[in-house]
């Protein structure tokens, strides 16, 4: 900041005569307007606007930063949910890094190459226990993956023990840790590896490393090797040295050995080596292909391969097609079948119902309020009582009350028969379906809508109705023309309270709604709880959330939301 | 900083300490958290386990969650906030089976951490087909079957005792309560249109089979209340509300011996299911030695008896079935006069169809 002392003109001080004469004579030279200490006063503005933002801004910044933390970023973590879908490629990355060759209109499973990776990945997937998750994963879209993926886990060994075994008969070395870290790593690892065992320290182990020249020469065993090697340091904490490989090391050995040239090589164990080089020609083998089939004959068909490849993206547009009764198949989105839809139905019902709902709840709620601001205050306080007093009843309570109220040999049911209104034998029904819902949920949400209501009608002068009969209205125009549109923006402001609470209704329609009056939240809970599909209830909730924003915004440009008051 | 430095010093004394004291008490934790239903079968737990072992163990403080209904879900969100604050969950065997599948629940083996039978029958042997899941500890049988009102059994006819009186309208006219999901309702309606009951989920597996159970099911619907709280068929069979409704037989058993309602049992086609211990997956050293402690002093011959004395669920021991108080056999789903014609629930085609069909059954519901 400048120091204002120095400018001679804003020691003397102008007059504000001066000073108007001065701006005037600036704007007709262009000059912009200076602030007191000489900056322009755009920027000086400016600048004490964004320091006032500033303040303000820190003042709430423990709220905002809670709200964000508590409240936003999980919800945004959980509607994220909605398209993630990661755990294919994660799980499966070799076989979805090649899925896309394979051509789902050939008719055919994919060949070789592609059983090949599917079996590297299935393998290391079973050993950190992940298979089973993607079988569940991939069952919410094609059923049987569950079983299929839980029953391959347990037989995989079925294709690598055929390797494993001839290569122990072979030599017993391979059937030990040591040859193989000796063969596999680097010996300042083992080095490493050798002091941190017999420290017997805890924590990190010394992280393996895998010999370069390896890499080159049998690619397959050094890379499956090394993620065994660091599976086993990670997950098992025991030393690559004293832990004999996965079969799957063997089998990839195998493959290497047929095809590299292992006699220039000298490093450690090259004997061993070569005397397993000279033997694979003569071992018996299995085609990946067939021994998966033989594992499970739908790792044959193409429908299993058409699934894995549509759901092999990082993302994935299928739970929100499942949302709206659609499903991805080999021609694109399309419905699905016609007994198998329901979240549309469940959608439009549960907007449906919450209208119903809303407008119940304004016609039992206005005259109530409109009885509270017009009774002496002490009248009013009792009554006020009365309408809090369902507030501080647990909500499950007042529900199971309905229940007791509403059903067939219920309190209501019993009087009516008793006074001879209905017959004994076709009592009312009157729970579990839409009407008990509605009923139910309006007594509950009706505090939400009388309160906002009241505080605006007591507000609104009585003389105006006064004055409006004195000049010669009516009852009904000094109501409907004066002191209604008035009370219009506590309808509003209840209105909205009770929709949107009621949109997202659950435990009342679970209780008393039977078949038709659950709402789709009672959908999403049971996929949250039971059935464990995130991903469809994050994609539910979404599109409820994008529902209820575009309401919102309808609302606004039809009522205004400047229209809405909850008091004062 | 001085705060911070004060901070670390005490969480390092009570580290301290409590290793110290953990080390005292052979690596053991002393408190733990157990997961389980609420009700009458969690007190009969904590009476039948819990009260001894705390006898023998004075010093272990042990608190009860009942969130078995969602503790797949819950253990699920535990997990992936790297916190999971149970140390043994009940749950039923489909679930613990998923559990087991999303790697959430421990892999355990059987012999090693349970206790042999009396006469040295190996742990597995005593469970036998029980043990449904690597990661599952059997505790109790019990059944999904149905009671009905007898004082509403029209005259003349007799009491029903055949599954398919269930969807006989006409001689047992009222509503029935049935559970608001496929699982045991399309066996049933399946058995009842002539199927056989070994081809039951032969037939599900195929559209055609699960349409057949659904129109089965369509000739009652409109006589049906559904339930999805195992306390709701009781309660509607005391209000008269309902003439017959499907629940767990325990909760028929407090109905008809404790209430005095005017209820019997069909027990026909009874659906066996089993409730058991899960170890969550990847617990501190001393939490899972307390719990392993204690798993296999809970499910020991005579403590799975002992529950049978305040519940009427059959124990998953074979060793425990003659240690059974004789007033509580004639309760037990497993009794042969029962047991004449039950079912089995199969876990593996509800694993695979279970989204599919369940898709359905809501569709059909909502129409």
């Amino acid at each position: 900041m400048t120091d204002a002392t120095n400018d001679p003109a804003a020691t003397a001080g102008p007059t504000p005569d001066q000073a108007r004469r001065a701006d005037a004579a600036d704007r007709a030279a262009g000059a912009p307007m200076l602030a007191a200490d000489g900056t322009p006063l755009k920027k000086s503005l400016a600048r004490s606007l964004r320091i006032q933002k500033a303040r303000a801004l820190m003042l709430v910044a423990p709220l905002l930063i809670f709200v964000l933390v508590t409240f936003i970023a999980p919800i945004g973590d959980m509607l994220f949910r909605s398209v993630e879908n990661q755990i294919v490629s994660e799980t499966l990355p070799r076989t979805t890094a090649r899925i896309d060759q394979w051509d789902a209109t050939s008719g055919d499973a994919p060949d070789e190459q592609m059983f090949e990776a599917l079996f590297y990945d299935l393998f290391i997937a079973e050993a950190r226990k992940e298979h089973t998750r993607l079988g569940t994963r991939l069952n919410y879209e094609q059923t049987g993956m569950s079983s299929l993926f839980r029953r391959s886990g347990r037989s995989l060994d079925d294709i690598s023990d055929v390797y494993l075994d001839q290569f122990e008969d072979l030599n017993e070395a391979w059937d030990e840790g040591r040859p193989w870290a000796e063969l596999m790593g680097e010996p300042d690892w083992i080095a490493d590896q050798e002091e941190f065992d017999a420290a017997e320290a805890e924590g990190r182990m010394p992280a393996f490393r895998v010999r370069d020249e390896m890499l080159e020469l049998l690619p397959r065993a050094a890379a499956t090797y090394e993620t065994f090697a660091r599976f086993a340091q990670t997950e098992d904490e025991d030393s690559p040295l004293e832990e004999e490989p996965w079969g799957l090391v063997h089998t990839a050995l195998y493959y290497d050995l047929m095809e590299a040239d292992v006699s220039g090589y000298n490093g450690p164990q090259a004997a061993l080596l070569k005397e397993a080089d000279a033997a694979v020609a003569e071992f018996e083998t299995v085609n990946f292909k067939e021994g998966m089939l033989a594992i499970d004959k739908d790792w044959g068909s193409v429908e299993t391969w058409t699934t894995l490849q549509m759901y092999s993206p990082d993302y994935t547009s299928g739970y929100f097609l499942n949302a709206v009764d659609m499903q991805k198949t080999a021609d694109g989105p399309a419905l699905r079948d016609a007994d198998e839809r329901i979240y549309g139905l469940l959608f439009k019902r549960t907007l449906f119902m919450s209208l119903v709902i809303t407008f119940s709840c304004i016609a039992l709620a206005y005259p109530v309020a409109y009885l509270l601001s017009n009774l002496p205050a002490r009248t009013a306080n009792l009554l006020m009582i009365l309408v809090l007093l369902p507030f501080w009843t647990s909500l499950l309570v007042r529900t199971s009350a309905w229940k007791v109220m509403l059903q067939q040999q219920g309190v209501i049911n019993d009087v009516l028969v008793w006074l001879g209104i209905v017959a004994d034998d076709s009592r009312l029904v009157m729970i579990n379906n839409q009407f008990g819902t509605i009923v139910a949920m309006t007594h509950i949400l009706l505090p939400f809508m009388i309160l906002p209501m009241y505080s605006v009608m007591s507000t609104i002068p009585p003389s105006y109705v006064r004055a409006a009969k004195s000049l010669g209205a009516t009852n009904w125009t000094a109501f409907w023309r004066v002191y209604f549109p008035q009370s219009v923006p506590g309808i509003g402001a209840g209105s909205i309270l009770v929709f949107i609470l009621s949109i997202g209704y659950y435990i009342t329609p679970e209780i008393v709604g039977g078949t038709t009056g659950t709402f789709i939240s009672n959908r999403i809970a049971y996929h949250i709880s039971s059935s464990l599909n995130w991903g469809l209830a994050a994609a539910l909730g979404s599109i409820l959330l994008v529902v209820v924003l575009v309401l919102y915004w309808a609302y606004d440009r039809i009522v205004g939301i400047d229209n809405v008051k909850l008091g004062g | 900083m001085k705060f911070s430095k004060t901070l670390l010093t005490t969480t390092a004394l009570t580290v301290g300490g409590a290793a110290a004291f953990a080390a005292g008490h052979g690596n053991m934790a002393d408190s733990m958290t157990l997961v389980s239903w609420g009700g009458a079968y969690q007190s009969s737990q904590q009476q039948a386990y819990v009260e001894p072992y705390q006898e023998m163990n004075p010093d272990v403080s042990v608190s009860w969650d009942e969130s078995s209904a969602e503790a797949v879900a819950k253990l699920r969100a535990m997990n992936e906030a790297g916190n999971v604050t149970w140390d043994l969950v009940d749950v039923v065997a489909a679930d613990a089976i998923r559990l087991c599948d999303e790697g959430l629940a421990m892999e355990v083996d059987h012999d090693e951490i349970l206790a042999a039978a009396p006469d040295g029958t190996d742990a597995s042997d005593d469970f036998g087909d029980l043990i449904v899941s690597d990661c599952y500890i059997p505790q109790i049988v019990y059944s999904t079957t149905f009671g009905y009102r007898t004082d509403m059994v029209p005259e003349g006819v007799e009491a029903p005792n055949d599954i398919c009186d269930v969807f006989d309208l006409e001689t047992y006219p009222g509503k029935r309560a049935l559970e608001k999901r496929p699982i045991n309702n399309v066996e049933w309606a399946l058995l009842c249109d002539g199927v056989a009951k070994e081809d039951v989920y032969d037939v599900l597996a195929t559209e055609e089979g699960q349409d057949q159970a659904l129109a089965k099911l369509d000739t009652i619907k409109d006589e049906v209340i559904w339930w999805s709280a195992g306390a709701d068929t009781p309660q509607l069979l005391a209000d008269g509300e309902i003439f017959m409704g499907s629940t767990y037989n325990g909760r028929l058993f407090s109905v008809i011996e404790e209430q005095g309602q005017p209820v019997g049992m069909m027990w026909d086609a009874q659906v066996f299911d089993l409730d058991g211990w899960i170890i969550p997956a990847d617990l501190p050293e001393d939490r899972l030695a307390r719990v392993l402690d204690f798993v296999k002093f809970a499910t020991d011959t005579q403590r799975l008896a002992d529950q049978a004395k305040y519940i009427s669920y059959g124990p998953a021991r074979a060793s425990s079935a003659p240690l059974v108080p004789e007033n509580m056999k004639q309760h037990m789903p497993t009794d042969p006069a029962n047991a004449q014609n039950t079912f089995l629930y199969n876990y593996e085609f509800w694993a695979d169809y279970r989204d599919d069909i369940d898709a359905k059954f809501q569709s059909w519901l909502a129409q």
